[in-house]
């Protein structure tokens, strides 16, 4: 990461989804989080970039994936947007539930949630923000550049 | 890498040995068809040995509940074998722990079908 904040666009693809997590990988370990924890941001990450590029741009080519990482203080902040119809975070299913247990989707938003420290979904007319939010206790190796 | 899966029988029982991720793409895509072309051969005791099977996302465990539901609907069983401590968490947090029949031991796994 250059400096504390990297950001890139995206294309509304699969290749997006692998791109993403791997990107959050390698930034949550220069960040100082321990194995379990990249895991966790990783795979959150990879949720929100399947949401974004699923259901949020349906796959669109002329629709983008914004996606970026932050080093604050306290936290490793990654935003997620796309220019979808925006989703409605009262609308998601909670997955735990028996109605929902056998149903074959529905769990990103679930998992993001369990896997980062606080979740923020902000939908707009012009596509939803998702806002994931992990505690840094370790020492990052600032100033890395990004090869995105 | 992606999921690659090979099969063997044991006692009329259909053996998948997994390895690799099964993701959004062709990881989901890999399972549903190695289970459709097992359940077409007749073939509904099943038992999914993910002992190297190292990463899994949403669309992974959909495909996992949806094999599960269509080899139950058509009277068959499947089970799952060996799962890594990142598969076994995820289950765990989406409370399908309890609903798969979920083994640790392939022996015992196999006799554990009616």
């Amino acid at each position: 990461m250059s400096g504390d904040r990297f950001s890139c666009k995206l294309d509304s693809t699969l290749e997006t989804v692998d791109s993403a997590e791997q990107t959050a990988s390698r930034i949550a370990s220069e960040s100082g989080f321990d194995e379990d924890e990249v895991m966790q941001i990783a795979m959150a990450v990879r949720e929100a970039a399947v949401n974004a590029v699923l259901h949020g741009n349906a796959y669109d080519p002329e629709k983008k994936i914004e996606l970026e990482f932050e080093r604050t203080e306290d936290d490793l902040v990654i935003t997620i947007r796309d220019q979808g119809k925006g989703l409605d975070p009262a609308n998601i299913p909670d997955p735990l539930s028996p109605e929902n247990l056998l149903k074959t989707s529905g769990r990103g938003i679930f998992l993001i949630r369990s896997f980062m420290d606080d979740v923020q979904i902000n939908p707009s007319q012009t596509g939803t923000e998702i806002k994931l939010f992990k505690h840094v206790h370790g020492t990052a190796e600032g100033g890395k550049e990004a090869s995105q | 890498m992606n999921l690659k899966t090979s099969t063997r029988q044991i006692d009329g029982v259909t053996i998948v040995d997994c390895s690799g991720r099964i993701t959004l793409g062709e990881g989901s895509v890999v399972m549903r068809d190695v289970v459709k072309d097992l359940l077409s051969k007749g073939q509904k005791k099943i038992l999914l040995n993910l002992g190297d099977v190292n990463y899994i996302d949403s669309s992974g465990i959909g495909e996992l509940v949806a094999a599960f539901t269509t080899v139950r609907n058509q009277g068959g069983e499947l089970k799952l074998l060996n799962l890594t401590k990142k598969v076994h968490d995820l289950l765990q947090i989406t409370k399908l722990y309890t609903v798969f029949d979920v083994k640790d031991d392939e022996t015992s796994a196999v006799k554990a079908f009616r």
